[in-house]
């Protein structure tokens, strides 16, 4: 175990380094930096000039790269043009965004399994099918429609729920993002454990235990679910990591103050900084989740040893 | 094939007009499966035994590939002809928009600014008065495009990628795969704001090119491990005992046998993707105006959506149904292709 998570963590440093190198580059060719500072006035040659001078900015790119990659590993991930430490803004930003993939991750999870559970130890009967044209439904649905029809209904017509997320974004607001956020994810949790239940409840081990007099209800959760949700895992896992990505939608929506929100206001704006800063930290959330997943097989299925 | 009496799951009498018999009678899986209550039926009826010959002959001729039966299959889902239907007229839409529509998409009037539905403009008016209609009708063409071609390339990407890392394996796979690591590393919303930000021509030809490069690892991950299993089987051994050179054992040995799972994974793509673009467009980052779209079309008319909810629903709707009409077709050609699922 001990040498697999190494060897895995050895194997994440050129993804690490080939991805962030990926984004540096691109944000880095956004536009000059200096020009998006003064916005529509043209900077003045020589404050320009020291400008980048003090940036960093005449340096090669991969030497730009490096001094990046030397302050994140010190925990700086440099200042936004507006002055503020990228980091300070990011603790900000980030406890909101964490909250909102909390809400959204529960339920995805809660319902997700729930539904896929129901239709697949009913297989072929009526909740079943609408199990089935739920999800597929809402797969078809892409998430900023959701987002807005359900805003509109819930929030402006009917007044269930605020429309938008009131100050310090309080999760009785994120509920019905968290469900925008969580929806197509949901849709595909559901559709795969019904998969797994249904060709797992025909295995034997699941006979055996109804047959030696287990209740039905421990023969679910103790043998059929916990052999069942081992793709489903890996499938909540990616998505962890692609929902603080997909949040990007979500929170401008519902005006959530987030990591998306400023990130989107970071490439609007061009604010270099803080583009790569986010995207950074938050592939990393990404390739730690992935790892997270690998190593979370063993604990679930035992067959599975890694040498 | 046997010289005893034909029993009854083998060589069961039956004319070769028929499409009951299976090459392969003992393991009645693909479309033989259906038909399996069939041929108990038949075998009661026909009580005369048949000469082993005839049976032989027979079950040559009806011979058929995991295709034919794939093919079969489909045509018997219901899924499957009501998403062909749809995929049908959406490609017509897409091709000839005339064909429905005789106003322009670009021809406006602002004084019919955000008016609901009336006769002869059934989808009401945007912001700028353009008939909501003919925009839905046009936009179609910037959808499906985005998604055919998307998925076209990043599955030929992604089959020759995966397909050489698991053909060749060692150093070979080990590159190609770190690299579609990196790739996939990368959360496909956020780079997509990323990349298209610094592109500044908006053309539908970049958005596809981005797609392709962050699409093809999912594509060639499949392709690989098709490849690895296809690879370890006795005919590509036959076929390498046989002299077969490395292009000739890849291209009609594995590859034939490799294909069902990519082609599953790029038609439940193509759904994705179309989603994709919208959603980009939505941010600011896809497609741009006067490029007709779906996806710019919902973004504007977000803003006044509490006002005029027409102005949002009519295009999006119609994107709905059209990632509607290939997920459907997906998970109908998976139904069919992977015999594992029944």
């Amino acid at each position: 175990m001990g040498r697999y998570v190494i060897r895995r963590l050895l194997q994440m440093i050129p993804v690490f380094i080939g991805t962030t190198f990926i984004i540096f580059a691109m944000v880095h060719a956004l536009g000059d930096p200096v020009n998006a500072l003064f916005g529509d006035k043209a900077p003045d040659p020589a404050v320009a000039a020291q400008l980048r001078q003090s940036l960093g900015l005449n340096d090669p790119l991969w030497l730009q790269y490096l001094h990046y990659m030397r302050g994140i590993f010190t925990g700086d991930l440099g200042k936004t043009f507006s002055g503020e430490q990228v980091t300070s803004l990011l603790a900000s930003a980030y406890p909101t965004t964490l909250k909102l993939t909390a809400v959204a991750f529960s339920i995805e999870v809660i319902l997700g399994i729930g539904l896929g559970l129901v239709s697949g130890l009913r297989r072929g009967k009526s909740v079943d099918t609408l199990v089935m044209v739920f999800t597929l439904v809402v797969i078809s649905i892409p998430v900023f429609v959701i987002g807005y029809v359900l805003q509109y209904l819930l929030g402006v017509k009917w007044g269930i729920v605020n429309a938008t997320a009131g100050y310090g974004a309080p999760i009785s607001d994120l509920i019905l993002p968290g469900f925008v956020l969580a929806s197509v994810s949901l849709a595909y949790v559901a559709r795969l454990t019904r998969t797994t239940v249904a060709e797992n409840s025909k295995a034997d081990y699941v006979r055996t235990a109804t047959a030696k007099g287990l209740p039905r209800r421990r023969v679910i959760t103790h043998h059929l679910l916990r052999n069942s949700l081992i793709p489903v895992i890996t499938f909540l896992g990616t998505d962890l990591g692609a929902l603080m990505g997909g949040a990007l939608v979500t929170e401008r929506i519902f005006n959530i103050q987030g990591v998306g929100y400023w990130l989107y206001q970071g490439i609007v704006r061009q604010n270099t900084p803080t583009v790569v800063g986010f995207v950074t930290i938050l592939v990393v959330v990404y390739l730690l989740a992935n790892l997270l997943v690998d190593l979370l097989y063993a604990v679930l299925d035992p067959r599975i040893r890694y040498a | 094939m046997p010289d005893q009496q034909p029993n009854k799951h083998n060589g069961v009498p039956e004319d070769s007009s028929t499409e009951l018999s299976s090459a392969f009678p003992e393991t009645p899986t693909l479309g033989a499966m259906g038909a399996q209550p069939l041929l108990d039926k038949e075998d009661l009826s026909h009580s005369a035994p048949q000469s082993a010959e005839a049976v032989g002959v027979t079950d040559r001729e009806v011979a058929r590939s995991l295709w034919q039966d794939a093919w079969r299959e489909l045509r018997r889902n219901p899924v499957f002809l009501i998403s062909g239907v749809l995929i049908v007229l959406l490609l017509l839409v897409a091709i000839w928009p005339g064909l429905f529509d005789s106003t322009s998409p670009l021809s406006c009037d602002l004084s019919k600014s955000q008016l609901g539905p009336t006769s002869g403009h059934p989808f009401g008016f945007d912001t700028q008065g353009c008939d909501v209609y003919a925009r839905t009708i046009h936009g179609a063409r910037a959808s499906i495009t985005v998604g055919v071609f998307a998925t076209a390339g990043a599955a030929l990407l992604g089959t020759l990628m995966g397909g050489l890392a698991g053909f060749f394996g060692g150093w070979i796979d080990a590159v190609i795969s770190r690299i579609a690591d990196i790739f996939f590393g990368i959360p496909i919303l956020l780079g997509g704001l990323v990349f298209l930000s610094v592109i500044p021509s908006q053309s539908i030809w970049v958005v596809v090119g981005f797609i392709v490069v962050l699409g093809w690892p999912q594509i060639a991950r499949i392709a690989r491990g098709a490849v690895i299993t296809a690879k370890q089987q006795d005919y590509v051994t036959a076929a390498q005992a046989l002299g077969a050179g490395n292009s000739r054992m890849l291209l009609r040995h594995i590859m034939p046998n490799a294909l069902a799972p990519i082609i599953v994974v790029a038609t439940i793509a193509l759904g994705t993707y179309i989603s994709l673009e919208a959603t980009l467009s939505y941010l600011g980052v896809g497609l741009k105006p006067p490029t007709v779209s779906w996806g710019i079309d919902i973004s504007s008319a977000a803003d006044t959506f509490r006002n005029a909810p027409h102005m949002l629903l009519f295009p999006a709707g119609a994107l709905c149904i059209t990632i509607l009409a290939f997920i459907m077709l997906g998970d109908a050609v998976r139904d069919a292709l992977d015999p594992k699922l029944r």
